[in-house]
């Protein structure tokens, strides 16, 4: 479960105290790939500041990774943790749809 | 430092399939190093094909492959695999296949930006990578559009694919699925233009047959029937039309006996002509299936090989009648002379009968046919079907020089009911049994009715059953000179 940190330290911030484990699908140093982690990053640091972690893989280098989380598309966001497990295709581009993707709107009001 | 590169050469290069008939329709295979489009209803077979071109390219053609399935998964894949009697986990174990599920569902996939299909790619080149793969297939590829709402982005992403498919050179096969009006649900064969195959399964009169077109063939002479095919235990097997070149066609001149020595007195005094088609027609009980087998013992006994497509009765049903009339055909049953095949006709289509036929001359190679009876078939098809069927057969076995014999029921009196099935034409010796009432009591007689290229008795001839076979009473030798 030590899965390389490129976020910040988990840490709690506020009345949710779940850690989010995000895994995101690159392949390579394209520019849709580089934006979606810029978007990921700026969604983050808005809704989950301190309790999440972010994996970047690249299929590239990775292939029978993909083929175990079934990645076609790229960039995917899986969301590992918390269950169940959430998939988003796109470059995250558009936030109402993250919101929806990783079922955050309910939690919304909390994470503010 | 300068290469001249030999110019390209005309004759686009294939890759074989190895499938029964189906090199012969494609004029070699499928497109080397392209992509190759297989569509049709579900269940008509295209996963089939497409996995046992996979097979032969490792087993005949040593060339390795990659199965990406969109809809079976690994275990799956590999039943079906096995059906066709191949050991697929032998094969991947040896890294000479790879299998590769990809899992689409649509209801998980939120869509939130551009997006690629780089994973796709990826994985499949390295599949493509981890077996050295020269063949790749694609099943069933449209099932992408349930699962990504772009449909706009997916169709960019497929002519990537096949254009990134041809620049790794490896021939593919894409199968897809029929639509409404045209050939595939989301028009694949836009993309895919080298070659397009189209498989149809239609039941007619409660019977299945198969069949498959050639749509299309950029850059090749091809086929353009339908071609019925058949699936079984051994695979797929398509039958081509032939037609019978008659310019190159080389008769023989040889004679092989009846079996039953006043007959061969009635045609010519040797018998059959090698390589010709015989029919006999009679009514029940005229003893059709006993002059056949006569056939069948003396061919047998001089080495030849003989099969028999017996629709009446069954094989031990069949060899204890004609023991009753001093035919042992036990011993050629034994020795693997002969072979008898026994079946109801209504088991199978018309066609299915046909690649039937096809399939058992090429593995048992046999000198003579007999079909008994061909009348069997008349349920099975309109007149047309059938005579078109026996057309096909008839010349596809007087290229191979095999002769061949059937039997036609006829109603007493009339002759040859045979017309309805509009074969009679292509016969080249027609034998008539008749039962005709005399002052004395019922009559058989056997009549030769007509024999191409031979000089024949046509007076009709009485003959009897006895515990030592057909004896024709009352034929003038034809070794002296007779005026006729």
């Amino acid at each position: 479960m030590t899965a390389p940190d490129a976020g910040t330290p988990p840490g709690i911030d506020g009345d949710e105290s779940e850690v989010w484990k995000l895994r995101l699908y690159v392949s390579g140093q394209t520019p849709k790939s580089l934006r979606a982690f810029a978007n990921l990053k700026n969604f983050c640091e808005e809704h989950l500041k301190g309790r999440y972690t972010i994996e970047v893989i690249d299929v590239v280098k990775n292939p029978l990774l993909a083929e175990g989380d079934q990645i076609l598309a790229i960039p995917t966001l899986i969301r590992r943790l918390p269950e169940p497990m959430r998939r988003l295709v796109g470059d995250l581009a558009d936030k109402e749809r993250i919101l929806v993707g990783l079922d955050l709107c309910r939690h919304d009001g909390a994470t503010r | 430092m300068e290469i001249f590169l030999a110019p390209p050469t005309k004759q686009l290069e294939k890759s074989p399939t190895g499938i029964n008939g189906l090199d012969q329709i494609t004029f070699g295979g499928f497109p080397k190093g392209r992509p190759t489009l297989i569509c049709g209803n579900a269940g008509c077979g295209k996963t089939l094909i497409a996995m046992e071109f996979l097979v032969r390219g490792i087993n005949e053609f040593d060339e390795s492959g990659v199965f990406m399935s969109f809809e079976e998964r690994i275990p799956d894949l590999e039943k079906n695999f096995s059906s066709l009697g191949y050991n697929i986990s032998e094969l991947v174990a040896k890294k000479r296949l790879a299998l590769n599920y990809v899992h689409i569902e649509r209801n998980e996939i939120e869509e939130t930006g551009e997006y690629d299909l780089d994973g796709l790619f990826v994985r499949l080149g390295h599949a493509i990578d981890s077996v050295g793969a020269k063949r790749v297939v694609l099943d069933t590829i449209e099932s992408l559009f349930s699962g990504f709402s772009n449909t706009a982005l997916l169709r960019g992403e497929l002519r990537r694919l096949f254009q990134w498919l041809k620049d790794k050179g490896v021939t593919t096969i894409i199968t897809g699925e029929k639509g409404e009006g045209r050939l595939t649900r989301q028009g694949l064969e836009e993309y895919v233009s080298d070659c397009v195959i189209f498989l149809d399964h239609r039941i007619v009169n409660q019977v299945s047959t198969r069949r498959l077109s050639v749509i299309k063939y950029r850059g090749s002479a091809h086929g353009t029937n339908e071609y019925p095919f058949l699936i079984d235990e051994s695979g797929v097997s398509i039958l081509p039309i032939t037609s019978l070149d008659f310019a190159d066609h080389e008769i023989s001149r040889a004679h092989l006996s009846t079996g039953v020595v006043a007959l061969d007195q009635m045609l010519d005094g040797h018998g059959y002509l090698e390589g010709t088609t015989i029919m006999i027609a009679g009514g029940v009980g005229s003893g059709k299936t006993s002059f056949g087998a006569h056939f069948v013992d003396s061919v047998c006994k001089t080495g030849k090989r003989a099969l028999v497509f017996s629709y009446e009765e069954s094989i031990p049903q069949y060899v204890r009648n004609m023991s009753s009339i001093g035919l042992d055909l036990r011993q050629h049953l034994d020795s693997g002379k002969l072979k008898v095949y026994a079946a109801r006709p209504t088991l199978q289509g018309l066609e299915a009968h046909l690649v039937r036929f096809h399939r058992m001359v090429e593995k048992f190679s046999p000198d003579v046919i007999i079909i008994d009876p061909i009348t069997s078939f008349v349920d099975l098809g309109a007149p047309m079907e059938i005579g078109l069927m026996f057309t096909r057969l008839i010349d596809y076995l007087k290229l191979k020089n095999i002769t061949f014999v059937f039997t036609v029921l006829s109603r007493d009196g009339e002759a040859i009911e045979a017309e309805t099935i509009g074969v009679s034409s292509l016969v080249d010796t027609l034998i008539t049994l008749n039962r005709t009432q005399q002052a004395g009591g019922l009559r058989r007689e056997v009549c030769v009715f007509k024999s191409r290229g031979m000089d024949h008795d046509l007076e009709p001839r009485q003959y009897a059953f006895s515990s030592k076979g057909i004896v024709i009473t009352g034929v003038p030798m034809r070794k002296e000179p007779v005026g006729v």
